[in-house]
């Protein structure tokens, strides 16, 4: 028995993003609720917690303006939806999922649950595809691969959004013309940020494979909620039903967690590190696992999340928790941003754990995953001499050590460093970290089998072909 | 179908919702919740109140709903059919859901998790008007290419045979012989059902003194783990904890391997999925599938079930091991694992503890680590099993002084500390070698003296000893750098150096590299140690270190951890050659 359509004007609280309902019936947990304001408009939000004839709401588009007696508010007896259809291609839609573009209203090929259902492991089929992104730091040493979730950590003043729009611009799949179609988050960003993605998805004449969801940091905070479940639904509609490749852009989940965390704190929960909620894990694991590929279906979702670390600190809630569920990080350092190295991504501590499915014979080349060890190795061992060298000075190292602190360096302004235009493919960056290492005695590049230095260190090529 | 007055749900928060009419309804027994049948379990009752876990997304659930009992614990069902299986936390088939409900876990379903209609090769071992106790095998059935199960009087039974079919063919819901028990004839199946919050009995624990072979470096030669022990791998993200506990399952040498993949990634278990059956394991040359049970209950399903999934999986493990054999349980994360705890208990309002999490944390913990051990397991003849329990934490921020952690390690005997700068240089296993220990060196020693040598634990002694040295030193060189050192310091830094690079360095992803076995284990170390030795004797007879490190020599040993284990011997032999012959070539006595 539903009672969907009775409108109750029973509120009995009303407590930062909460309404208090009371007396309601047949209102099942999670329901979206609609809400009418004193002044008549309109708002949605949905149940957290239902019992004793009482539903709490939080509602998406915040409680400014709501009141204790002429606010309305109506059960729907569904769950929150979003409609979907091919036409949301080249489209903009706000944080809740209504056009703001100014263009037609969607006509719905279907209306998909917004939180999704969860995976079924089993259905899993392990992503192994390269993307290249044309940008050596990732390909060479992080490589993403398709239906991989791989976050960029970076922090305020960094260029994260350059980089993340590099690689919406250069990601393909090597010897594949399929285009990825884009879906991009926006969650209390800037309308300035917001215009340096679309301007340069225009410039680029992509914008008819990119679809937008966009809640700006004027915005209400709570819709942040909603904002990314949108978009991955929306990911998932095209992924699965229309057989794309889709790149999701989640920028910025800080903003997004600092909503999670106004909910929690305004239900009274215990509070756990920093204030966020103790469930703060789980619920992003049920925003970052919606990526991968899937057995019998064609598409796949590539989850790029963009977060700023607060302070720079990675042991914060946001990246830590990130860190715990995505398929490695890519770290945008201030360091490397400091000495005007572009894009600022630190190898050592950016990790890609999927990357070793999809590189080697086949897929990028023999020598890869080798040249990738050796050049870890070598820049980390390099940096360590840096501080060593600020006590001691470089006279005190020996010939070898003076070799690597050279050669991390080189390794800095010739590898890391690119353009922010130049899409280096996979070639290019592997003959470029063999030329970096070739400095080194050859006795040096342990992580190198002797095989692959005779056919690929650049003093023996010429020799071989 | 239950006979019981269904109770209605009063209240819905997340995962646990309350219900009334409850009179009679016991703790922990299962419930189905809702018009949709959801699986549930009591986990608190008040008066006529019972409030239930619910192991599915409750979105949808409307109080009024009804809440029907089961009368019966959480249990598993035991019996041919579970290995090689994936099940999520509470012992639901994945491979049939999947074909069922297609790529997305739906709602509702009961299914099977033993194949009711499959029929297996059963062999009677026992006869007619046999007198039998709890655990005595009435037969066996070949599960898998490593596997044979034994079929046994569930624990609770004891009496005389009074029928025993022939061997043949049956499915696991037919009756395979008859007992008359105390409390009357019963049927004995192949298939058993256990309480998973019910530890499985045994007939007394055991001494853990043979190691448990991992084929992993650090961990076989410096902190080594028995067969019936346990071990933690705490670890910030991305520092190896997954990767561990993969090599384990993969590669050490228990017959029976559970693997708990608790609130982490679906991709890794799909990896486990798609790798594990083309393995070959290096002692039967059977794909290790086939020793091997998942239980997946990733982070994005519901978290109750996360919960539960702990305790399916060791019943499973307890079951294996009351037939005789050694199991491993890896379980990742246990951290998820606690935050699932914790979660329920916030919605319960309890008192919280420690960072919010129960106050029961830490007797949650020991129980579980409990499970574990060697023991000599029920029936009379006298039979041996062991679980051996492997739990990653994943400590929020990397540190390591939050709870569960703590907890862990006050109970678990080996510590496997990773660490974050080490997983940085790409330093794998990203094990530290000076704050990581085992409690189970002494007991093994007897073991590596019989089955390796005597030399073994001396070596162990003096390698770990020379990385203590090199920490120190290293500290002095930070300060006034490398010139300060004397030679015969620099010796114990090279030294040092090979130990960690072409010892501790250990690559999974390259196959002649990712498993090492015994033998070559304690050659590697003794050419590194031997290396050190001339070294030293260099600098005794005044010949500069340099000469000694760029013999040729040495760039064999630095490669030395790709040569295959069956040449590895003899590539010793030659190696310790012609270090000699070259030491006397640059004047060396
Ligand atoms: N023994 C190893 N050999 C080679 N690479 C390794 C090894 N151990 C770890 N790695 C590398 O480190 C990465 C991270 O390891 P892993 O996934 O096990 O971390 P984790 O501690 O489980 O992280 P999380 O807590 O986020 O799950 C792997 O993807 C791999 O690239
Ligand atoms: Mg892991």
């Amino acid at each position: 028995m539903s009672l969907a359509g009775l409108e109750y004007t029973t509120i009995k609280e009303i407590s930062g993003p909460l309404l208090f309902v009371e007396s309601v019936r047949g209102v099942g947990y999670g329901e979206l609720a609609r809400i009418k304001t004193p002044s008549g408009e309109e708002r949605r939000g949905q149940v957290l917690e239902i019992g004793g004839g009482v539903a709490v709401v939080q509602v998406f588009e915040g409680t400014t303006g709501l009141d204790v007696g002429k606010t309305r508010v109506r059960f729907t007896g569904e769950t929150v939806k979003l409609p979907v259809s091919n036409d949301m291609l080249g489209r903009i839609f706000d944080g809740s999922g209504r056009p703001i573009d100014g263009g037609p209203r969607i006509i719905p090929d279907d209306y998909l649950d917004v939180n999704g259902n969860p995976i079924n492991p089993f259905a899993r089929e392990y992503p192994r595809e390269f993307i290249q992104t044309g940008i050596s730091t990732i390909d060479g040493m992080n490589t993403l691969v398709r239906g991989q979730k791989l976050p960029l950590f970076s922090a305020s003043g960094l260029p994260h959004n350059a980089v993340a729009a590099q690689i919406a611009r250069q990601a393909k799949v090597v010897g594949s013309d399929e285009p990825f179609t884009t879906i991009f988050a926006a969650m209390g960003i800037t309308a300035d940020e917001l215009r340096y993605f679309r301007d340069d998805f225009e410039k680029q004449g992509a914008f008819d494979h990119v679809t937008m969801f966009v809640n700006l940091a004027d915005d209400p905070a709570i819709e942040r909620i909603l904002t990314p479940r949108l978009a991955l639904t929306a990911a998932e509609y095209f992924a699965i039903k229309q057989g794309n490749h889709v790149l999701v852009i989640l920028t910025d989940m800080t903003n997004y967690a600092e909503s999670l965390r106004e909910i929690s704190a305004a239900r009274e929960e215990v509070p756990g590190r920093r204030g966020y909620p103790g469930y703060m894990y789980t619920d992003l694991a049920t925003i970052y696992e919606r990526a991968g590929r899937l057995h019998g279906t064609k598409g796949s979702i590539t989850q790029m999340p963009i977060l700023t670390m607060p302070g720079d600190d990675k042991t914060h809630p946001v990246p830590d928790l990130t860190g715990y569920i995505t398929e490695g990080q890519l770290m945008v350092d201030r360091s490397l941003h400091r000495k005007g190295i572009y894009p600022p991504i630190d190898p050592a501590p950016s990790l890609s754990r999927l990357m070793k499915e999809g590189i080697g014979k086949g897929k990028t080349r023999e020598d890869h995953r080798e040249v990738s060890d050796q050049l870890y190795y070598a820049f980390a061992e390099g940096r360590s001499f840096r501080d060593l060298v600020a006590v001691v000075g470089e006279e005190a190292l020996s010939a070898r050590d003076k070799l690597y602190l050279q050669f991390a360096d080189e390794f800095e302004r010739k590898f890391i460093n690119q353009g922010l235009y130049e899409n280096r493919d996979i070639d290019t960056t592997l003959d470029l970290g063999w030329n970096l290492l070739s400095v080194l005695p050859e006795t040096e590049l342990k992580r190198i089998d002797p095989a692959t230095i005779k056919k690929w260190l650049p003093k023996n090529r010429g020799k071989n072909n | 179908m239950s006979s019981f007055k269904p109770g209605k749900i009063e209240r819905v928060a997340g995962p646990v919702i309350v219900a009334g009419d409850m009179l009679g309804a016991q703790m922990y027994e299962v419930v189905r919740v809702g018009d949709q049948g959801l699986i549930g379990e009591i986990i608190k009752i008040e008066q006529d109140r019972a409030t239930v876990q619910v192991y599915e997304e409750t979105a949808g659930i409307r109080p009024g709903e009804k809440v029907e009992r089961s009368g019966k614990p959480l249990s598993v069902e035991l019996g041919p059919g579970i290995t090689g299986q994936i099940y999520d936390g509470i012992q639901r088939p994945l491979t049939i859901l999947f074909e069922k409900t297609g790529p997305f876990v739906r709602r509702g379903l009961t299914l099977p998790p033993i194949d009711k209609g499959k029929k297996w090769h059963f062999v009677p071992t026992t006869k007619s008007h046999a007198t039998v106790t709890a655990g005595d095998i009435i037969g066996h059935v070949k599960e898998t290419s490593l596997i044979t199960q034994q079929i046994m009087i569930p624990q609770n039974l004891s009496g005389k045979i009074t029928s025993i079919v022939n061997e043949g063919d049956y499915t696991v819901g037919e009756p395979v012989g008859e007992l008359d028990s105390p409390g009357g004839p019963v049927p004995l199946f192949m298939l058993n059902t256990w309480p998973v919050r019910t530890a499985r009995g045994f007939k007394r624990k055991l001494p853990s003194n043979t190691p448990l072979l991992t084929g992993q470096r650090i961990i076989d030669f410096f902190f080594p783990i028995a067969k019936g022990g346990t071990a933690t791998i705490p670890g910030a993200f991305g520092t190896g904890k997954t990767m561990a506990q993969q090599q384990l399952a993969k590669w050490a040498d228990a017959s029976v391997i559970v693997y708990v993949g608790c609130g982490e990634r679906g991709n890794e278990m799909a990896e486990v999925l798609e790798t594990f059956p083309k393995l070959v394991d290096p002692r039967s040359g059977e794909p290790i599938m086939n020793r091997t049970v998942l239980i997946a209950n990733t982070s994005n399903m519901p978290i109750a079930a996360r919960e539960a999934s702990v305790y399916t999986g060791i019943t499973i493990a307890e079951y294996y091991r009351d037939m005789g054999y050694d199991v491993a349980l890896m379980a990742d994360s246990t951290s998820r694992w606690a935050e699932a705890m914790r979660e329920i208990s916030g919605r319960l309002e309890e008192m919280p503890g420690e960072e919010g999490y129960p106050a029961y944390l830490a007797s949650k913990l020991a129980e579980f680590y409990e499970r574990s051990g060697r023991v000599e397991v029920l029936g009379s003849d006298t039979r041996v099993g062991s679980i051996s329990i492997v739990g990653a934490v994943s400590p929020p921020g990397g540190d390591f002084s939050e709870p569960v952690t703590q907890n862990t390690l006050r109970i678990a005997k080996v510590f496997w500390s990773l660490d974050t700068d080490l997983a940085a240089r790409r330093h794998f296993p990203a094990i530290n070698w000076l704050t990581s220990y085992s409690l189970y060196t002494d007991i093994l020693d007897d073991w590596y003296r019989k089955e390796i040598g005597p030399e073994w634990t001396m070596m162990r002694k003096e390698a770990m000893n020379l990385l203590q040295r090199d920490d120190e030193l290293r500290e002095i060189v930070m300060l006034v750098g490398p010139d300060a050192l004397s030679e015969s310091q620099r010796v114990i830094l090279e030294t040092a150096r090979m130990i960690k690079e072409d010892f501790l360095m250990q690559a999974a992803y390259n196959p002649s590299d990712t498993y090492c076995d015994k033998i070559k284990i304690d050659l590697m170390i003794k050419l590194i140690l031997d290396y050190h030795k001339i070294m030293q004797k260099a600098v005794d007879e005044n010949i500069p270190l340099q000469k000694i490190l760029d013999l040729p020599v040495k760039i064999e040993i630095d490669r030395m951890r790709l040569t295959a284990a069956d040449n590895f011997p003899s590539f010793a032999e030659r190696i310790e050659e012609e270090l000699n012959k070259e030491f006397k070539s640059i004047g060396g006595k």
